[in-house]
Protein backbone atom coordinates (compact mmCIF):
# COMPACT_ATOMS: atom_id res chain seq x y z
CA UNK A 1 0.00 0.00 0.00
CA UNK A 2 2.63 2.54 1.02
CA UNK A 3 4.80 1.28 -1.82
CA UNK A 4 1.98 2.08 -4.23
CA UNK A 5 1.52 5.53 -2.76
CA UNK A 6 5.23 6.24 -3.10
CA UNK A 7 5.17 5.28 -6.77
CA UNK A 8 2.02 7.36 -7.21
CA UNK A 9 3.71 10.36 -5.64
CA UNK A 10 6.73 10.07 -7.88
CA UNK A 11 4.53 9.85 -10.96
CA UNK A 12 2.54 12.88 -9.77
CA UNK A 13 5.73 14.87 -9.28
CA UNK A 14 7.05 13.94 -12.70
CA UNK A 15 3.71 14.89 -14.27
CA UNK A 16 3.66 18.16 -12.40
CA UNK A 17 7.09 19.16 -13.61
CA UNK A 18 6.31 17.98 -17.11
CA UNK A 19 3.31 20.32 -17.26
CA UNK A 20 5.21 23.20 -15.67
CA UNK A 21 8.20 22.84 -17.96
CA UNK A 22 6.01 22.50 -21.03
CA UNK A 23 4.16 25.68 -20.05
CA UNK A 24 7.40 27.49 -19.31
CA UNK A 25 8.81 26.54 -22.71
CA UNK A 26 5.61 27.75 -24.37
CA UNK A 27 5.88 31.01 -22.43
CA UNK A 28 9.48 31.82 -23.30
CA UNK A 29 9.48 30.32 -26.78
CA UNK A 30 8.64 33.62 -28.54
CA UNK A 31 11.51 35.33 -26.71
CA UNK A 32 13.99 32.57 -27.52
CA UNK A 33 12.80 32.48 -31.10
CA UNK A 34 13.10 36.26 -31.40
CA UNK A 35 16.71 36.23 -30.19
CA UNK A 36 17.64 33.17 -32.22
CA UNK A 37 16.05 34.56 -35.42
CA UNK A 38 17.77 37.90 -34.92
CA UNK A 39 21.17 36.16 -35.08
CA UNK A 40 20.56 34.00 -38.14
CA UNK A 41 21.47 34.43 -41.77
CA UNK A 42 18.60 34.78 -44.26
CA UNK A 43 19.20 31.19 -45.44
CA UNK A 44 19.22 29.76 -41.95
CA UNK A 45 15.98 31.60 -41.23
CA UNK A 46 14.00 29.68 -43.83
CA UNK A 47 15.68 26.31 -43.56
CA UNK A 48 13.57 23.26 -42.77
CA UNK A 49 13.89 21.87 -40.16
CA UNK A 50 14.51 25.17 -38.37
CA UNK A 51 17.54 25.25 -36.07
CA UNK A 52 17.20 26.51 -32.53
CA UNK A 53 20.58 28.20 -32.56
CA UNK A 54 22.34 29.84 -35.49
CA UNK A 55 25.59 28.20 -36.57
CA UNK A 56 27.53 31.42 -36.12
CA UNK A 57 25.62 34.25 -34.47
CA UNK A 58 25.26 37.10 -36.92
CA UNK A 59 25.80 40.02 -34.55
CA UNK A 60 26.12 42.22 -37.58
CA UNK A 61 22.32 41.98 -38.00
CA UNK A 62 22.04 44.36 -35.07
CA UNK A 63 24.46 46.84 -36.60
CA UNK A 64 22.63 46.62 -39.87
CA UNK A 65 19.20 47.16 -38.32
CA UNK A 66 20.55 49.97 -36.16
CA UNK A 67 21.83 51.71 -39.29
CA UNK A 68 18.85 50.92 -41.51
CA UNK A 69 16.55 53.16 -39.47
CA UNK A 70 17.30 55.96 -36.99
CA UNK A 71 16.93 53.63 -34.01
CA UNK A 72 19.36 55.70 -31.94
CA UNK A 73 17.00 58.64 -32.26
CA UNK A 74 13.96 56.44 -31.44
CA UNK A 75 15.79 55.16 -28.41
CA UNK A 76 16.55 58.65 -27.12
CA UNK A 77 12.95 59.76 -27.74
CA UNK A 78 11.61 56.76 -25.86
CA UNK A 79 13.98 57.45 -22.98
CA UNK A 80 12.95 61.12 -22.80
CA UNK A 81 9.24 60.33 -22.91
CA UNK A 82 9.52 57.49 -20.38
CA UNK A 83 11.68 59.51 -17.99
CA UNK A 84 9.57 62.68 -18.06
CA UNK A 85 6.26 60.83 -17.82
CA UNK A 86 7.47 58.81 -14.84
CA UNK A 87 8.83 61.87 -13.00
CA UNK A 88 5.55 63.67 -13.64
CA UNK A 89 3.52 60.72 -12.42
CA UNK A 90 5.56 60.46 -9.23
CA UNK A 91 5.17 64.17 -8.39
CA UNK A 92 1.43 64.36 -9.04
CA UNK A 93 0.78 61.00 -7.38
CA UNK A 94 2.65 61.81 -4.16
CA UNK A 95 1.04 65.26 -3.89
CA UNK A 96 -2.48 63.95 -4.50
CA UNK A 97 -2.11 60.89 -2.31
CA UNK A 98 -0.87 63.11 0.50
CA UNK A 99 -3.82 65.47 0.11
CA UNK A 100 -6.30 62.59 0.16
CA UNK A 101 -4.72 60.77 3.09
CA UNK A 102 -3.72 63.58 5.47
CA UNK A 103 -5.20 66.95 4.60
CA UNK A 104 -8.71 68.05 5.32
CA UNK A 105 -10.56 70.17 2.85
CA UNK A 106 -14.15 70.66 1.78
CA UNK A 107 -15.38 68.22 -0.82
CA UNK A 108 -12.53 65.75 -0.24
CA UNK A 109 -14.73 62.66 -0.39
CA UNK A 110 -16.48 63.86 -3.54
CA UNK A 111 -13.22 64.60 -5.34
CA UNK A 112 -11.79 61.25 -4.31
CA UNK A 113 -14.85 59.38 -5.61
CA UNK A 114 -14.61 61.35 -8.82
CA UNK A 115 -10.98 60.27 -9.20
CA UNK A 116 -12.00 56.67 -8.62
CA UNK A 117 -14.88 56.95 -11.07
CA UNK A 118 -12.49 57.94 -13.86
CA UNK A 119 -10.93 54.48 -13.59
CA UNK A 120 -14.03 53.07 -15.28
CA UNK A 121 -13.50 55.16 -18.41
CA UNK A 122 -11.69 53.19 -21.09
CA UNK A 123 -8.67 55.15 -22.29
CA UNK A 124 -9.42 53.95 -25.81
CA UNK A 125 -12.54 56.07 -25.75
CA UNK A 126 -10.70 59.28 -24.91
CA UNK A 127 -8.01 59.08 -27.55
CA UNK A 128 -10.14 60.57 -30.34
CA UNK A 129 -11.07 63.71 -28.44
CA UNK A 130 -7.65 64.00 -26.83
CA UNK A 131 -6.16 63.94 -30.28
CA UNK A 132 -8.42 66.85 -31.15
CA UNK A 133 -7.21 68.71 -28.05
CA UNK A 134 -3.58 68.15 -29.01
CA UNK A 135 -4.27 69.58 -32.46
CA UNK A 136 -6.02 72.61 -30.99
CA UNK A 137 -3.11 73.20 -28.62
CA UNK A 138 -0.73 72.90 -31.60
CA UNK A 139 1.21 70.25 -29.71
CA UNK A 140 1.32 67.76 -32.58
CA UNK A 141 4.76 66.27 -33.09
CA UNK A 142 6.18 67.38 -29.75
CA UNK A 143 7.37 65.67 -26.60
CA UNK A 144 4.70 67.62 -24.70
CA UNK A 145 1.97 65.77 -26.58
CA UNK A 146 3.43 62.39 -25.65
CA UNK A 147 4.13 63.28 -22.01
CA UNK A 148 1.64 65.72 -20.50
CA UNK A 149 -1.62 63.75 -20.91
CA UNK A 150 0.02 60.86 -19.03
CA UNK A 151 1.61 62.59 -16.04
CA UNK A 152 -1.30 61.91 -13.75
CA UNK A 153 -2.88 58.57 -13.04
CA UNK A 154 -5.97 58.13 -10.90
CA UNK A 155 -5.01 54.51 -10.45
CA UNK A 156 -1.60 55.18 -8.91
CA UNK A 157 -3.09 57.96 -6.77
CA UNK A 158 -5.63 55.50 -5.41
CA UNK A 159 -2.90 52.94 -4.77
CA UNK A 160 -0.56 55.33 -2.98
CA UNK A 161 -3.37 56.88 -0.95
CA UNK A 162 -4.02 53.44 0.53
CA UNK A 163 -0.36 53.15 1.47
CA UNK A 164 -0.24 56.65 2.96
CA UNK A 165 -3.36 55.87 5.03
CA UNK A 166 -1.45 53.09 6.78
CA UNK A 167 1.07 55.56 8.23
CA UNK A 168 -0.16 56.26 11.78
CA UNK A 169 -2.00 59.56 12.10
CA UNK A 170 -0.16 60.19 15.40
CA UNK A 171 3.07 60.82 13.51
CA UNK A 172 1.38 63.62 11.62
CA UNK A 173 -0.04 65.14 14.79
CA UNK A 174 3.35 64.95 16.50
CA UNK A 175 4.94 66.69 13.52
CA UNK A 176 2.24 69.37 13.73
CA UNK A 177 3.10 69.99 17.40
CA UNK A 178 6.73 70.41 16.34
CA UNK A 179 5.62 73.06 13.85
CA UNK A 180 6.62 70.90 10.89
CA UNK A 181 4.91 72.16 7.72
CA UNK A 182 2.67 69.81 5.72
CA UNK A 183 5.00 69.87 2.75
CA UNK A 184 8.07 69.13 4.84
CA UNK A 185 6.22 66.31 6.58
CA UNK A 186 5.28 64.81 3.23
CA UNK A 187 8.85 64.94 1.91
CA UNK A 188 10.64 63.96 5.12
CA UNK A 189 8.28 61.35 6.58
CA UNK A 190 5.63 60.13 4.15
CA UNK A 191 7.84 59.64 1.09
CA UNK A 192 10.72 57.81 2.83
CA UNK A 193 8.30 55.61 4.78
CA UNK A 194 6.60 54.51 1.56
CA UNK A 195 9.60 54.43 -0.72
CA UNK A 196 9.04 50.85 -1.74
CA UNK A 197 5.49 51.54 -2.91
CA UNK A 198 6.63 54.66 -4.74
CA UNK A 199 9.45 52.70 -6.36
CA UNK A 200 6.98 50.04 -7.55
CA UNK A 201 4.76 52.71 -9.07
CA UNK A 202 7.79 54.18 -10.85
CA UNK A 203 8.77 50.84 -12.39
CA UNK A 204 5.23 49.98 -13.45
CA UNK A 205 4.96 53.37 -15.09
CA UNK A 206 8.33 52.98 -16.82
CA UNK A 207 7.14 49.71 -18.32
CA UNK A 208 3.85 51.12 -19.57
CA UNK A 209 5.46 54.29 -20.97
CA UNK A 210 8.16 52.31 -22.70
CA UNK A 211 5.62 50.00 -24.31
CA UNK A 212 3.12 52.76 -25.22
CA UNK A 213 2.16 52.48 -28.85
CA UNK A 214 -1.03 54.04 -30.15
CA UNK A 215 -0.92 57.48 -28.55
CA UNK A 216 2.63 58.34 -29.64
CA UNK A 217 1.78 56.99 -33.09
CA UNK A 218 -1.19 59.36 -33.36
CA UNK A 219 0.43 62.55 -32.09
CA UNK A 220 3.72 62.39 -33.99
CA UNK A 221 4.34 62.80 -37.71
CA UNK A 222 8.03 63.23 -38.23
CA UNK A 223 10.68 60.58 -38.03
CA UNK A 224 12.65 62.68 -35.51
CA UNK A 225 9.85 62.41 -32.93
CA UNK A 226 9.07 58.73 -33.28
CA UNK A 227 9.43 56.41 -30.29
CA UNK A 228 10.82 52.86 -30.52
CA UNK A 229 7.51 50.99 -30.73
CA UNK A 230 6.33 53.19 -33.62
CA UNK A 231 9.73 53.04 -35.27
CA UNK A 232 9.69 49.26 -35.07
CA UNK A 233 6.33 49.02 -36.85
CA UNK A 234 7.50 51.45 -39.52
CA UNK A 235 10.73 49.50 -39.93
CA UNK A 236 8.77 46.26 -40.25
CA UNK A 237 6.93 47.67 -43.27
CA UNK A 238 10.12 49.05 -44.79
CA UNK A 239 12.38 46.05 -44.16
CA UNK A 240 9.82 43.80 -45.80
CA UNK A 241 11.22 40.31 -45.91
CA UNK A 242 14.42 40.90 -43.89
CA UNK A 243 12.99 38.99 -40.97
CA UNK A 244 16.36 38.75 -39.19
CA UNK A 245 16.61 42.56 -39.08
CA UNK A 246 13.01 42.93 -37.89
CA UNK A 247 13.73 40.43 -35.11
CA UNK A 248 16.87 42.36 -34.14
CA UNK A 249 14.83 45.56 -33.97
CA UNK A 250 12.16 43.83 -31.85
CA UNK A 251 14.90 42.72 -29.47
CA UNK A 252 16.00 46.33 -29.07
CA UNK A 253 12.51 47.26 -27.87
CA UNK A 254 12.00 44.23 -25.62
CA UNK A 255 15.42 43.67 -24.05
CA UNK A 256 15.76 46.83 -21.92
CA UNK A 257 12.48 46.01 -20.16
CA UNK A 258 13.40 42.33 -19.71
CA UNK A 259 16.70 43.37 -18.10
CA UNK A 260 14.90 45.76 -15.75
CA UNK A 261 12.42 42.98 -15.01
CA UNK A 262 15.08 40.39 -14.19
CA UNK A 263 16.81 42.76 -11.77
CA UNK A 264 13.75 44.33 -10.16
CA UNK A 265 11.19 41.55 -10.49
CA UNK A 266 10.47 41.60 -6.77
CA UNK A 267 9.15 45.18 -6.99
CA UNK A 268 7.34 44.62 -10.25
CA UNK A 269 5.60 41.43 -9.13
CA UNK A 270 4.71 42.96 -5.79
CA UNK A 271 3.46 46.15 -7.41
CA UNK A 272 1.22 44.30 -9.86
CA UNK A 273 -0.04 41.91 -7.17
CA UNK A 274 -0.94 44.73 -4.82
CA UNK A 275 -2.60 46.82 -7.46
CA UNK A 276 -4.44 43.72 -8.64
CA UNK A 277 -5.65 42.63 -5.24
CA UNK A 278 -6.83 46.06 -4.12
CA UNK A 279 -9.32 46.02 -7.02
CA UNK B 1 -9.61 68.14 14.01
CA UNK B 2 -7.63 70.90 12.42
CA UNK B 3 -9.70 73.48 10.64
CA UNK B 4 -10.73 72.78 7.11
CA UNK B 5 -8.81 74.71 4.50
CA UNK B 6 -8.56 74.74 0.76
CA UNK B 7 -4.85 73.99 0.96
CA UNK B 8 -5.56 70.39 -0.04
CA UNK B 9 -6.60 71.60 -3.48
CA UNK B 10 -3.16 73.12 -3.95
CA UNK B 11 -1.70 69.62 -3.67
CA UNK B 12 -4.35 68.20 -5.96
CA UNK B 13 -4.09 70.97 -8.54
CA UNK B 14 -1.71 69.24 -11.01
CA UNK B 15 -3.74 66.04 -11.03
CA UNK B 16 -7.04 67.87 -11.26
CA UNK B 17 -5.90 69.94 -14.24
CA UNK B 18 -4.66 66.88 -16.14
CA UNK B 19 -7.78 64.92 -15.25
CA UNK B 20 -10.15 67.68 -16.36
CA UNK B 21 -8.27 68.30 -19.60
CA UNK B 22 -7.53 64.73 -20.65
CA UNK B 23 -10.23 62.60 -19.01
CA UNK B 24 -13.38 64.51 -18.07
CA UNK B 25 -13.47 66.95 -20.97
CA UNK B 26 -12.79 64.34 -23.69
CA UNK B 27 -15.37 62.02 -22.15
CA UNK B 28 -18.10 64.66 -22.32
CA UNK B 29 -16.92 65.80 -25.73
CA UNK B 30 -16.99 62.24 -27.11
CA UNK B 31 -20.55 61.76 -25.87
CA UNK B 32 -21.65 65.06 -27.45
CA UNK B 33 -19.82 64.25 -30.68
CA UNK B 34 -21.63 60.95 -30.96
CA UNK B 35 -24.91 62.88 -31.36
CA UNK B 36 -23.66 65.38 -33.92
CA UNK B 37 -23.40 64.91 -37.67
CA UNK B 38 -20.56 66.23 -39.84
CA UNK B 39 -19.64 69.85 -39.32
CA UNK B 40 -20.07 72.00 -42.36
CA UNK B 41 -17.90 75.07 -42.76
CA UNK B 42 -20.27 76.58 -45.31
CA UNK B 43 -23.38 76.48 -43.15
CA UNK B 44 -21.49 76.81 -39.85
CA UNK B 45 -23.49 74.02 -38.38
CA UNK B 46 -23.86 70.30 -38.00
CA UNK B 47 -25.63 68.33 -40.69
CA UNK B 48 -27.73 66.57 -38.10
CA UNK B 49 -28.30 66.30 -34.38
CA UNK B 50 -29.60 63.08 -32.88
CA UNK B 51 -29.10 59.38 -33.22
CA UNK B 52 -27.90 59.33 -36.84
CA UNK B 53 -24.40 58.21 -35.88
CA UNK B 54 -25.79 55.36 -33.81
CA UNK B 55 -28.08 54.34 -36.65
CA UNK B 56 -25.12 54.37 -39.05
CA UNK B 57 -23.07 52.42 -36.53
CA UNK B 58 -25.58 49.64 -36.05
CA UNK B 59 -26.34 49.48 -39.75
CA UNK B 60 -22.65 49.00 -40.57
CA UNK B 61 -21.85 45.32 -41.18
CA UNK B 62 -18.24 46.05 -40.14
CA UNK B 63 -19.38 47.12 -36.70
CA UNK B 64 -21.54 44.01 -36.39
CA UNK B 65 -18.48 41.98 -37.35
CA UNK B 66 -16.35 43.82 -34.79
CA UNK B 67 -18.92 43.12 -32.05
CA UNK B 68 -19.07 39.49 -33.08
CA UNK B 69 -15.29 39.08 -33.21
CA UNK B 70 -14.76 40.86 -29.92
CA UNK B 71 -17.38 38.63 -28.28
CA UNK B 72 -15.77 35.48 -29.69
CA UNK B 73 -12.41 36.78 -28.51
CA UNK B 74 -13.70 37.45 -24.97
CA UNK B 75 -15.53 34.11 -24.74
CA UNK B 76 -12.46 32.13 -25.89
CA UNK B 77 -9.59 34.01 -24.31
CA UNK B 78 -10.90 34.72 -20.82
CA UNK B 79 -12.08 31.23 -19.71
CA UNK B 80 -9.17 29.42 -21.39
CA UNK B 81 -6.67 31.76 -19.84
CA UNK B 82 -8.30 31.50 -16.39
CA UNK B 83 -8.42 27.69 -16.38
CA UNK B 84 -4.85 27.24 -17.65
CA UNK B 85 -3.56 29.90 -15.26
CA UNK B 86 -5.31 28.26 -12.34
CA UNK B 87 -3.71 24.90 -13.07
CA UNK B 88 -0.26 26.43 -13.55
CA UNK B 89 -0.59 28.57 -10.41
CA UNK B 90 -1.55 25.59 -8.25
CA UNK B 91 1.34 23.56 -9.64
CA UNK B 92 3.83 26.40 -9.13
CA UNK B 93 2.56 26.89 -5.60
CA UNK B 94 3.28 23.26 -4.75
CA UNK B 95 6.96 23.65 -5.72
CA UNK B 96 9.46 24.70 -3.10
CA UNK B 97 12.83 25.43 -4.61
CA UNK B 98 11.69 26.16 -8.16
CA UNK B 99 8.73 28.38 -7.23
CA UNK B 100 10.53 31.71 -7.73
CA UNK B 101 12.02 30.50 -11.00
CA UNK B 102 8.69 29.46 -12.51
CA UNK B 103 7.01 32.61 -11.25
CA UNK B 104 9.64 34.75 -12.99
CA UNK B 105 9.32 32.85 -16.26
CA UNK B 106 5.53 32.81 -16.39
CA UNK B 107 5.24 36.52 -15.66
CA UNK B 108 7.55 37.57 -18.49
CA UNK B 109 4.85 38.18 -21.14
CA UNK B 110 3.20 40.77 -18.90
CA UNK B 111 6.09 43.23 -19.04
CA UNK B 112 6.95 42.98 -22.72
CA UNK B 113 5.73 45.17 -25.53
CA UNK B 114 2.69 43.66 -27.27
CA UNK B 115 3.83 45.28 -30.49
CA UNK B 116 7.31 43.71 -30.48
CA UNK B 117 6.23 40.28 -29.33
CA UNK B 118 3.25 40.39 -31.72
CA UNK B 119 5.73 40.77 -34.55
CA UNK B 120 7.55 37.68 -33.27
CA UNK B 121 4.27 35.73 -33.13
CA UNK B 122 3.60 36.87 -36.68
CA UNK B 123 6.88 35.24 -37.65
CA UNK B 124 6.03 32.07 -35.70
CA UNK B 125 2.64 31.89 -37.46
CA UNK B 126 4.29 32.20 -40.90
CA UNK B 127 2.73 29.52 -43.09
CA UNK B 128 5.94 28.35 -44.78
CA UNK B 129 8.74 28.89 -42.27
CA UNK B 130 6.83 29.41 -39.03
CA UNK B 131 7.67 27.42 -35.94
CA UNK B 132 4.03 26.62 -35.20
CA UNK B 133 3.35 24.89 -38.50
CA UNK B 134 6.64 23.05 -38.09
CA UNK B 135 5.52 21.65 -34.72
CA UNK B 136 2.09 20.82 -36.11
CA UNK B 137 3.88 18.90 -38.83
CA UNK B 138 5.00 16.36 -36.21
CA UNK B 139 1.34 15.47 -35.71
CA UNK B 140 0.78 15.14 -39.41
CA UNK B 141 -1.06 18.44 -39.70
CA UNK B 142 -0.60 20.23 -43.00
CA UNK B 143 0.70 23.82 -42.88
CA UNK B 144 -2.05 26.21 -41.81
CA UNK B 145 -2.20 29.64 -43.47
CA UNK B 146 -2.74 31.33 -40.09
CA UNK B 147 -2.42 34.92 -41.13
CA UNK B 148 -3.59 34.78 -44.71
CA UNK B 149 -6.98 33.15 -44.47
CA UNK B 150 -9.91 34.81 -42.71
CA UNK B 151 -11.03 31.63 -40.92
CA UNK B 152 -7.65 31.22 -39.19
CA UNK B 153 -7.16 34.88 -38.27
CA UNK B 154 -9.24 34.76 -35.09
CA UNK B 155 -7.72 31.49 -33.82
CA UNK B 156 -4.22 32.95 -34.31
CA UNK B 157 -5.20 36.10 -32.46
CA UNK B 158 -6.77 34.06 -29.64
CA UNK B 159 -3.68 31.85 -29.18
CA UNK B 160 -1.47 34.93 -28.98
CA UNK B 161 -3.86 36.61 -26.52
CA UNK B 162 -4.07 33.59 -24.22
CA UNK B 163 -0.28 33.47 -24.12
CA UNK B 164 -0.17 37.16 -23.24
CA UNK B 165 -2.96 37.21 -20.65
CA UNK B 166 -1.95 34.19 -18.56
CA UNK B 167 0.91 36.06 -16.87
CA UNK B 168 -1.34 38.40 -14.91
CA UNK B 169 -3.82 35.68 -13.94
CA UNK B 170 -1.11 33.34 -12.67
CA UNK B 171 0.29 36.14 -10.54
CA UNK B 172 -3.08 36.96 -9.01
CA UNK B 173 -3.87 33.28 -8.33
CA UNK B 174 -0.46 32.70 -6.75
CA UNK B 175 -1.08 35.64 -4.43
CA UNK B 176 -4.54 34.26 -3.68
CA UNK B 177 -3.19 30.81 -2.89
CA UNK B 178 -1.04 32.30 -0.13
CA UNK B 179 -4.16 33.49 1.68
CA UNK B 180 -5.80 30.04 1.92
CA UNK B 181 -5.45 28.82 5.51
CA UNK B 182 -2.98 25.95 5.74
CA UNK B 183 -5.32 24.19 8.22
CA UNK B 184 -7.73 23.33 5.44
CA UNK B 185 -5.03 21.44 3.57
CA UNK B 186 -3.73 19.82 6.72
CA UNK B 187 -7.20 18.51 7.50
CA UNK B 188 -7.52 17.16 4.00
CA UNK B 189 -4.16 15.43 4.32
CA UNK B 190 -5.16 13.76 7.57
CA UNK B 191 -8.31 12.47 5.89
CA UNK B 192 -6.07 11.55 2.90
CA UNK B 193 -8.43 13.27 0.50
CA UNK B 194 -7.49 12.72 -3.15
CA UNK B 195 -5.61 15.69 -4.67
CA UNK B 196 -8.23 16.36 -7.30
CA UNK B 197 -10.90 16.58 -4.60
CA UNK B 198 -8.73 18.96 -2.59
CA UNK B 199 -8.45 21.09 -5.70
CA UNK B 200 -12.19 21.19 -6.44
CA UNK B 201 -13.41 21.33 -2.85
CA UNK B 202 -10.85 23.61 -1.19
CA UNK B 203 -8.66 25.47 -3.66
CA UNK B 204 -11.26 26.56 -6.19
CA UNK B 205 -13.93 27.72 -3.69
CA UNK B 206 -11.31 29.55 -1.62
CA UNK B 207 -9.99 31.25 -4.74
CA UNK B 208 -13.47 32.08 -6.06
CA UNK B 209 -13.20 35.84 -5.42
CA UNK B 210 -9.86 35.99 -7.27
CA UNK B 211 -11.26 33.95 -10.13
CA UNK B 212 -14.20 36.31 -10.51
CA UNK B 213 -11.93 39.32 -10.22
CA UNK B 214 -9.50 38.01 -12.86
CA UNK B 215 -12.37 37.14 -15.17
CA UNK B 216 -13.84 40.62 -15.03
CA UNK B 217 -10.47 42.36 -15.41
CA UNK B 218 -9.72 39.98 -18.27
CA UNK B 219 -13.06 40.71 -19.92
CA UNK B 220 -12.59 44.46 -19.63
CA UNK B 221 -9.12 44.15 -21.18
CA UNK B 222 -10.38 41.78 -23.87
CA UNK B 223 -13.15 44.16 -24.94
CA UNK B 224 -10.45 46.77 -25.55
CA UNK B 225 -8.15 44.54 -27.62
CA UNK B 226 -6.27 46.49 -30.26
CA UNK B 227 -2.47 46.31 -30.10
CA UNK B 228 -2.56 42.52 -30.42
CA UNK B 229 -4.52 42.82 -33.66
CA UNK B 230 -2.36 45.62 -35.00
CA UNK B 231 0.92 43.82 -34.46
CA UNK B 232 -0.18 40.35 -35.51
CA UNK B 233 -1.63 41.53 -38.81
CA UNK B 234 0.82 44.32 -39.50
CA UNK B 235 -1.54 47.23 -38.98
CA UNK B 236 -4.54 45.57 -40.57
CA UNK B 237 -7.41 43.77 -38.90
CA UNK B 238 -6.48 40.42 -40.38
CA UNK B 239 -6.99 39.20 -43.94
CA UNK B 240 -9.80 41.19 -45.58
CA UNK B 241 -10.24 42.90 -42.18
CA UNK B 242 -12.01 39.79 -40.97
CA UNK B 243 -10.47 40.06 -37.48
CA UNK B 244 -11.96 43.50 -36.89
CA UNK B 245 -12.48 44.31 -33.19
CA UNK B 246 -14.46 47.14 -31.57
CA UNK B 247 -11.48 49.36 -30.79
CA UNK B 248 -9.97 48.67 -34.19
CA UNK B 249 -13.27 49.70 -35.76
CA UNK B 250 -13.36 52.94 -33.75
CA UNK B 251 -9.85 53.94 -34.78
CA UNK B 252 -10.41 52.97 -38.35
CA UNK B 253 -13.50 55.17 -38.57
CA UNK B 254 -11.69 58.03 -36.90
CA UNK B 255 -8.21 57.84 -38.34
CA UNK B 256 -8.76 56.46 -41.83
CA UNK B 257 -12.31 57.41 -42.80
CA UNK B 258 -12.61 60.65 -40.77
CA UNK B 259 -16.05 59.64 -39.53
CA UNK B 260 -15.64 61.28 -36.14
CA UNK B 261 -19.29 61.04 -35.17
CA UNK B 262 -19.53 57.32 -35.89
CA UNK B 263 -16.21 56.70 -34.11
CA UNK B 264 -17.51 58.63 -31.09
CA UNK B 265 -20.74 56.62 -31.12
CA UNK B 266 -18.69 53.42 -31.23
CA UNK B 267 -16.63 54.55 -28.27
CA UNK B 268 -19.79 55.34 -26.28
CA UNK B 269 -20.98 51.77 -26.93
CA UNK B 270 -17.59 50.50 -25.71
CA UNK B 271 -17.89 52.74 -22.65
CA UNK B 272 -21.28 51.27 -21.80
CA UNK B 273 -19.96 47.71 -22.13
CA UNK B 274 -17.01 48.49 -19.84
CA UNK B 275 -19.29 50.27 -17.37
CA UNK B 276 -21.53 47.21 -17.09
CA UNK B 277 -18.46 45.00 -16.54
CA UNK B 278 -17.14 47.33 -13.86
CA UNK B 279 -20.49 47.36 -12.09
CA UNK B 280 -20.45 43.56 -11.99
CA UNK B 281 -16.95 43.67 -10.58
CA UNK B 282 -17.88 46.20 -7.90
CA UNK B 283 -20.96 44.17 -6.99
CA UNK B 284 -18.89 41.02 -6.59
CA UNK B 285 -15.98 42.54 -4.67
CA UNK B 286 -18.52 44.43 -2.54
CA UNK B 287 -20.17 41.16 -1.58
CA UNK B 288 -16.80 39.68 -0.70
CA UNK B 289 -16.17 42.55 1.72
CA UNK B 290 -19.58 42.15 3.33
CA UNK B 291 -18.79 38.54 4.14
Amino acid sequence: MSQNRKVGNIIATILKYAVLIFGAVFTILPFVWMISSSLKTPTELVQIPPSLFPETPQWSNYQEAWKAAPFARYFVNTLIVTFCTTCGVLVTTVLSAFAFSRLNFPGKKTVFSLFLATLMIPGEMLIITNYETIINLKWIDSYKAMIIPWISSAFYIYLLTRFFMQVPESLYLAAKVDKCSDFKYMIKIMVPMNKQAIFSIAILNIISSWNAFLWPLLVTNSQEMRVLSNGLVRFQTEAGSSTELIMAASCMLVMPIIIIYLFLRKYIIEGVTRSGLKG
Amino acid sequence: MDKKSFKGYLYLLPSIIIMLAFTIYPLIRAIIMSFLGDYSIINHGYSSIGFDNYKALFADPDFALSLRNTSIYVICVVPASIILSLIIAVLINSCNKTKAFFQTVYFLPYVTSVIAIGIVWRWMFNSNYGLINYFLGFFGIDPIPWLNRPEYAMPALIIFAIWKSMAFNILIFLAGLQTIPEDLYRAARIDSTPKLRVFTRITVPQLAPMIVYSSVIGMIGAFKVYNEVFSLFQGKAGPANKAMTIVYYIYDKFYNSYKYGVAAAGSVVLFIIILVMTQIQLRVTGEKKKK
